[in-house]
């Protein structure tokens, strides 16, 4: 067979250059963020954009959501979803909380076990989140059932978990050392690196092909002797290790495990995914576009508190954009399968 | 000749023409599926589309029942020229199709998938469920049907979801019943059962198409035969002027006209052997030997049991009976990676289905099937070294695409089914299984591809090809065995294999 592979004839033609999908919504992202610049001078006279704190404090509160919708962007990658991500989040925050408090606290949770080092509490609560995520991906990967419907599953245990854990009360007085983590940019940076890691693992390993692969056409998938049961199941739990982390981050930042955390982050999540292009039918999506999703996400909150639009129009005014970025994205598909 | 015995009537050349079908053409991106074909059913008779796979009866037949619009040619119902614009278009010009593949909605009623659409209203716009059952009941009796009108699909039979397909299409009072292999599920009490229906309806002055591979079946049951062969209309005559070696002759009818590559190669040891190989309810008993360098063509006609044997030796649907040797050694062959650590590859028949990812590029297409095993360091795909191989498979396999990265989407078949194979050439396979290599796609390519099997086959690899065009089996193998119903009818060596003597071991 040798013989009909002889010519090493390397003509490494490139394609040529096009703007990457991801132009869309970035252009989208720097419209939303001057709209809300123009209505700032014309509502306040003051500038929406030029203002540090402001700048930090949406990339703040995008990364822990953030960090959720990079696992959730490679689930949807393969054709799955997770809807446990903020459930997750809560049980991982939990036990993270639990083993950070210090001495002080009188009515510590595991009075035995209180001025652990920071890694312990850390590790714990990664170690949740990845504990429910392989949960996840071996119900879809080897009783077959739907991911809406294991994941669904999980949420609802994972929250009820995080309420058993202390009855519900919350878990306070926590090391500095755990803090830290919470403090100043140090979220941002967490979600920033994770990002990057996963764009990298996505687009230049055998774990992102295989991820793309499956989403694509997983029969084709199977055939090409992909193990596909294997790998869905790393993907959850990747995916649960990142709601883990996100756990942990927002103890760290709140100073605090409460059960009630991340409530509806899930939703969040998807949502920065869909924005920025991924498919919910799979095969199709970048790390980019969900960082910049998730930033969409946090500059409108941010933009309609600036502006003083409250926060129930905020909710009505989300969920029309979620419908029509996906719209939109549906409309692209179809041009260019008729292209 | 039977059937012309157990018609009453008038002389079936007399009767007035229901449909008639006059320069159809039907193309598809880059083939001619349908070429000036024409047809003329008449009432009160059985018409019978006789062709091998591809002859493009099944195209003619959805165009008809409006599931398909023709790129030209006119269509007349009862005298009138007409556009069936969509199957409902066609329900009400009075044509109803019989599906292949069954469309009934399983968690619904008898009744209720026969009226669906047409359920009867009572005054508060509610479902009249006794007038529902009421009328399923009158229809079934008319029939003959013993089938309980409440009892949910998911629970008949496959025998009697296909009479409840029947009645259905019965209901609408369609003057044009077509109906697309109604027998290929059905046990022999099942298909009288079937063919006393069908004579009723005749006798009622309805026209039926009736498409089928069954050589017996219609010597049975029509009055009419029309041949199709490569989207071509050959012949029309009437099935007491025909017998069964005059059909099969104008099936297969041509003459060798492409010239295929096939080279003697010396034959080497026995690289894969199947002994009694079976899967319950697919196929069983099935042996044979591959040698390197032998292509060994698999012929049979839809249904038997072709594609599951590849899938069964490709570890797709692992065997449940019998022994794979993969050079002498039993082999243990329970997924596609077992069967790639043997070095087989397996093309598959539906390249949409289970081979392409659509919405990946063609390198993406090429280079999944070799990352488990290599090109990747720590994890890290080695880019160039992929790069560079996937670029020789585009030169040496003469894919046509602007660059590795376009979607595979946008590629022709031809290129598609190159870039597939490419796949499978990257894992240097030493037992290569093509399932329909030629597929859907263009002149030049199927050639290009013909040839490259052929060179594959001199440098020893062991090939299986399953092909429904007989010229295709018989140019390429230096083998042919015969699958007929799940079972091997028969093997036929290179100087003995013709169309005929295939056509008679694949009609069983």
């Amino acid at each position: 067979m040798d013989a009909t592979v002889t010519p090493p004839v390397v003509t490494a033609r490139k394609r040529p250059f096009r703007l990457p999908t991801e132009a869309n919504i970035f252009f989208v992202l720097v419209g939303i963020a001057l709209i809300f610049e123009a209505l700032g001078w014309a509502t306040r006279g003051e500038s929406f954009l030029l203002n540090e704190r402001r700048l930090l404090i949406i990339l703040l509160q995008v990364s822990i959501v953030g960090l959720l919708s990079i696992g959730v962007t490679q689930v949807i990658i393969t054709a799955g979803i997770d809807l446990s991500s903020g459930s997750v989040l809560a049980c991982a925050a939990m036990v993270a909380a639990s083993l950070a408090q210090t001495s002080d606290n009188a009515r510590a949770i595991f009075p035995a076990l209180t001025n652990l080092a920071a890694l312990v509490p850390i590790l714990a609560g990664i170690l949740v989140g990845g504990i429910a995520g392989l949960i996840n991906g071996s119900l879809i990967a080897l009783t077959k059932i739907p991911p809406f419907i294991a994941t669904l599953g999980m949420m609802v245990t994972a929250r009820g978990l995080a309420r058993f854990y202390t009855h519900g009360q919350p878990i306070s007085q926590l090391s500095d050392g755990f803090t830290w983590l919470g403090n100043g940019g140090t979220p941002v940076a967490i979600f920033l690196i994770t990002a990057i890691v996963f764009h990298v693992a996505l687009r230049y390993t055998r774990y992102g092909k295989f991820t793309y692969a499956i989403g694509a056409n997983v029969q084709a998938a199977r055939v090409s002797g992909i193990p596909v049961a294997r790998h869905l199941m790393i993907v959850y739990t990747i995916a649960g290790l990142l709601s883990g982390l996100g756990g942990v981050v927002t103890a760290a930042r709140a100073a605090s495990g409460q059960a009630g955390m991340g409530m509806s982050y899930e939703l969040d999540a998807i949502a920065g995914v869909v924005i920025g292009g991924t498919s919910l039918s799979g095969g199709v999506g970048r790390m980019t576009g969900t960082v910049i999703g998730t930033v969409i996400l946090g500059v409108m909150t941010s933009g309609f508190t600036f502006i003083g639009i409250d926060a129930y129009i905020q909710d009505i005014v989300k969920g029309i954009i979620i419908v029509v970025a996906v719209i939109a994205d549906q409309y692209r598909q179809r041009r260019r399968k008729l292209a | 000749m039977e059937a012309t015995m157990t018609r009453s009537g008038p002389p079936v050349a007399t009767l007035p023409f229901l449909l008639e079908l006059e320069g159809v053409r039907k193309e598809f991106p880059g083939v001619v599926a349908l070429d000036g074909v024409r047809l003329a059913v008449r009432r009160g008779t059985v018409h019978a589309l006789m062709g091998e796979n591809g002859a493009g009866k099944s195209t003619l037949m959805k165009i008809v029942a409006g599931m398909l619009a023709p790129t030209a040619g006119t269509i007349r119902v009862r005298g009138r020229e007409c556009s069936l614009a969509s199957p409902l278009a066609a329900l009400e010009m009075g044509i109803a199709m019989i599906h292949q593949e069954l469309n009934l909605m399983p968690f619904m009623t008898v009744a209720e998938n026969i009226w669906i659409r047409r359920e009867p209203i009572n005054r508060f716009g509610f479902v009249n469920h006794g007038e529902l059952h009421r009328r399923t009941q009158e229809l079934f009796t008319r029939l003959n049907i013993d089938i309980d009108p409440e009892e949910r699909v998911e629970s008949l039979t496959i025998a009697n979801r296909q009479m409840v397909e029947i009645a259905k299409a019965v209901s609408y009072d369609s003057d044009i019943l077509i109906m697309d292999e109604p027998t290929s599920a059905l046990a022999e009490r099942e298909v009288e059962h079937l063919f006393a229906i069908i004579r009723s309806l005749r006798a009622q002055g309805k026209g039926i198409v009736y498409i089928t591979h069954k050589m017996s079946e219609v010597f049975e049951i029509a009055d009419e035969v029309s041949v199709f062969r490569d989207g071509r209309h050959i012949a029309t005559d009437l099935a007491a002027n025909l017998n069964r070696d005059r059909v099969i002759e104008l099936m297969v009818g041509r003459e060798l006209t492409q010239l295929y590559p096939k080279n003697e190669v010396p034959l080497g040891s026995v690289v894969l052997a199947a002994e009694d190989v079976g899967v319950d309810g697919l196929f069983s008993g099935v042996s044979f030997e591959l040698r390197a360098g032998e292509i060994l063509g698999i012929a049979g006609l839809m249904g038997s049991g072709r594609t599951s044997l590849a899938q069964t030796l490709f570890g797709i649907t692992p065997a449940t009976h019998g022994t794979i040797r993969v050079n002498g050694v039993a082999a243990r062959i329970g997924s596609p990676r077992a069967a790639m650590a043997h070095r087989m590859a397996l093309l598959t028949e539906d390249r949409k289905q289970s081979g392409l990812f659509l919405l990946l590029s063609v390198m993406e297409n090429m280079e999944v099937a070799v990352l488990r095993d290599g090109f990747t360091t720590s994890g890290f795909v080695q880019r160039g070294a992929i790069a560079d191989l996937c670029e020789r498979m585009k030169t040496s396999l003469r894919v046509k695409t602007p660059h590795l990265d376009e979607t595979i989407e946008n590629l022709s078949g031809g290129n598609q089914q190159k870039s597939l194979i490419a796949r499978w050439l990257m894992t240097k396979p030493r037992i290569l299984i093509l399932d329909e290599p030629t597929r859907g796609i263009d002149v030049g390519a199927k050639s290009e591809i013909h040839k490259l099997i052929t060179d594959l086959a001199a440098d020893g690899v062991g090939i299986i090809m399953i092909s429904s065009e007989l010229p295709e089996v018989l140019g390429m193998s230096d083998r042919v065995m015969v699958m007929h119903e799940g079972r091997v009818t028969g093997f036929l060596d290179r100087g003995e294999a013709d169309q005929v003597s295939i056509m008679r071991l694949a009609s069983g």
